[in-house]
């Protein structure tokens, strides 16, 4: 049981809710930009290493100021990052059939990935460096106490995204353009402020999302790419243009990912470890096959 | 003869020989994307398909893999198409009903599941080290006769491919294709079941990428992993199609040829120019500014050249004019 909690449901949540902050940057452009953004994972990636030189600058070494401090920062960073794309590449293409946006956005992923090894280096490093605190509970939990503040953290953020939609003016606006782009136009909803809104949640939530990934793990310039299908499928899986979607889709994922290499019969693990990757994969084609609406019942295009 | 000589003769022949297989790919790309619309992006996996199941099929036995069947060449090829002909029709199913983005995820996720198996199953496909002592055909001959006869066998097979395509695209199938494409609600209400046609452009461009990589295969004598590397083998047949002109299939191949020249060119000068402005690491760096030029020149051709080198000829209707 102890082992059950502590090696495969604890890392399962905490893989899900980095899941779930990126899948919510895939679902909502899927919704309002209406394309599959495959440059998501690199927006990522690309803020993990802003985060990363800022702490080298900085040279500040503890969890909670780089979480405070260094990550709203390279969010912002990312963000305008991610707007010059938008003016430079994805803007001249907004007439254009969506299909050639999907194209565009996989030359994107290719350039931001090799203007990331092209500054960075492709050799693994580390945000956090040193052994770091764990915490033991009724005896059985044990896990890091940076588990705390990602779980946190990304609590917190999605709030911050609940609170956007719900209550403020540009949050609507960017419901009503993901629910029926036509009908938005109509009501005199300034189109490009919500594009500008897309773009600006989904990179800095991107950003955060890849930050905590790397103080869980390490920096690797493909950790993008790597997770760019699990945050699809979330997508998939809480229906597009819905980010509660996604937030259930990626906790989801992660979850089962973890899960699925526990020895649940026999003593061996279920799935091969090395095949955890086509879990999202899986569960994806499931749901395109069974409810391609999605959990949420998001668009089926 | 003179030895520079000699060396640039076979840097030609390779140029060409690589040069026709990615037009062989690109061609399997432009029945899917040209034709039909359909954005496949797991181009290395079909490929990948097809240099695996060439390489089990005709290499001797060995303890470390599968296989070893000795077969020849031809069995070969036409089993690792139908072998992708048949995942793509998995794919398909699930997917072309659903609006082409789908389709690029799915494929996409083929390709890397198609990663994972090769690098897991070590019983059957030797792991990330891969199967060597592919053969080759024509490779008993002396050098340089044997890189001009295998170079040969691409070429023909480029031209079979492309003559397949060009009856295709002129027949009553083809311009179905093209309707569905430019107008799905239309090419209902006239009667065509956009399904089934899409399935065929489909598994048809699947089958061909898999023609390719069994080609490849045979060509390199080694696959391994890394022979479904996504940026190679699926970006940069996309790059190829985008500005050689898509929907031609002359297109295709001038594209081909041409993005593998300028590929294969600059792994030559960009190092020196890196080098020449004092970068450090050079040789590494140089590949990543490569890749970054190469999108850089995809995007251009998206936003101001949207039709390429060789824009779209429409066959001309037989209703019309007679001819």
């Amino acid at each position: 049981m102890a082992e059950f909690i502590n090696f495969y449901l604890i890392p399962g949540l905490i893989l899900g809710s980095i899941y779930a902050l990126g899948a919510i940057g895939i679902t909502m452009t899927f919704g309002i930009l209406r394309f599959a953004n495959f440059a998501h994972g690199e927006t990522m990636t690309l803020g993990v290493y802003i985060a990363w030189s800022l702490v080298q600058l900085t040279g500040i070494k503890s969890l909670v100021p780089i979480l405070l401090v260094l990550m709203p920062v390279s969010m912002m960073l990312t963000i305008m990052i991610v707007l010059l794309i938008d003016k430079a590449f994805y803007k001249p293409l907004r007439a254009s059939p969506v299909i050639i946006l999907v194209i565009a956005s996989f030359g994107l992923m290719l350039m931001i990935r090799s203007v990331t090894q092209f500054s960075w280096g492709v050799q693994l490093k580390t945000i956090l460096p040193g052994i770091q605190p764990r915490i033991n509970l009724l005896d059985f939990l044990s896990f890091p106490l940076k588990h705390v503040f990602i779980v946190g953290g990304a609590l917190l953020l999605m709030y911050a995204v609940h609170h956007v939609l719900t209550y403020t003016k540009i949050g609507k606006a960017m419901r009503a353009m993901s629910d029926s782009p036509e009908l938005a136009r109509l009501t005199g909803i300034n189109t490009e402020n919500v594009v500008m809104a897309t773009w600006v949640m989904g990179a800095g939530l991107a950003c955060a999302a890849g930050v905590f990934l790397a103080v869980d793990t390490q920096v690797d310039t493909m950790m993008g790419f790597k997770i760019l299908l699990p945050m699809f499928a979330a997508a998939i899986l809480g229906g597009v243009g819905k980010p509660y979607g996604a937030m259930a889709g990626g906790l989801v994922i992660g979850v089962a990912e973890e899960l699925s290499s526990y020895h649940w019969i026999g003593d061996g693990p279920l799935l091969n470890p090395g095949y955890k990757q086509g879990i999202a994969f899986a569960i994806m084609i499931i749901i395109l096959l069974w409810r391609p609406t999605g959990l949420f019942k998001g668009k089926s295009f | 003869m003179d030895p520079v000589l000699y060396g640039y003769m076979l840097y030609g022949i390779s140029l060409l020989t690589v040069g026709g297989m990615y037009a062989i790919l690109a061609l399997g790309l432009n029945v899917q994307w040209g034709f039909t619309g359909l954005f496949n992006a797991g181009i290395a996996g079909f490929f990948g398909i097809g240099a695996y199941t060439a390489a089990i099929l005709t290499t001797n036995p060995h303890a470390s893999h599968v296989g070893g069947l000795q077969m020849p060449y031809i069995v070969s090829a036409i089993t690792a198409m139908l072998v992708a002909g048949i995942i793509a029709f998995l794919v398909g199913k699930v997917c072309l009903k659903l609006r082409s983005d789908y389709l690029a995820i799915a494929t996409i996720g083929i390709a890397e599941i198609f990663r994972l198996i090769v690098n897991n199953e070590t019983w059957a496909t030797n792991g990330p080290r891969g199967i060597s002592q592919i053969p080759r055909p024509f490779e008993g001959l002396p050098e340089p006769i044997n890189q001009v006869a295998f170079l040969g066998v691409v070429l023909l097979t480029l031209a079979g491919v492309y003559w397949l395509m060009e009856i295709a695209r002129k027949s009553p199938w083809g311009r179905v294709m093209t309707a569905i494409r430019d107008n799905e609600t239309s090419a209902k209400a006239a009667g065509k079941n956009v399904e089934t046609f899409r399935m065929e452009g489909f598994v048809i461009g699947c089958m061909i990428m898999a023609l390719a990589g069994a080609l490849m295969a045979h060509y390199l004598k080694f696959v391994n992993p890394q022979t479904t590397d996504p940026l190679l083998a699926t970006f940069i047949v996309f790059v190829m199609l985008v500005i050689g002109g898509s929907a031609n299939n002359k297109g295709a191949i001038l594209g081909a040829f041409l993005v593998w020249t300028l590929w294969s060119a600059s792994e030559i000068v960009a190092p020196r120019l890196l080098e020449a402005i004092g970068m450090t690491d050079a040789g590494i760096r140089s590949a990543y500014v490569r890749i970054f030029l190469i999108g850089l020149l995809l995007q251009i051709f998206l936003q101001k050249n949207p039709q390429g080198l060789l824009p779209e000829t429409r066959p001309s209707s037989p209703g019309k004019n007679g001819s």
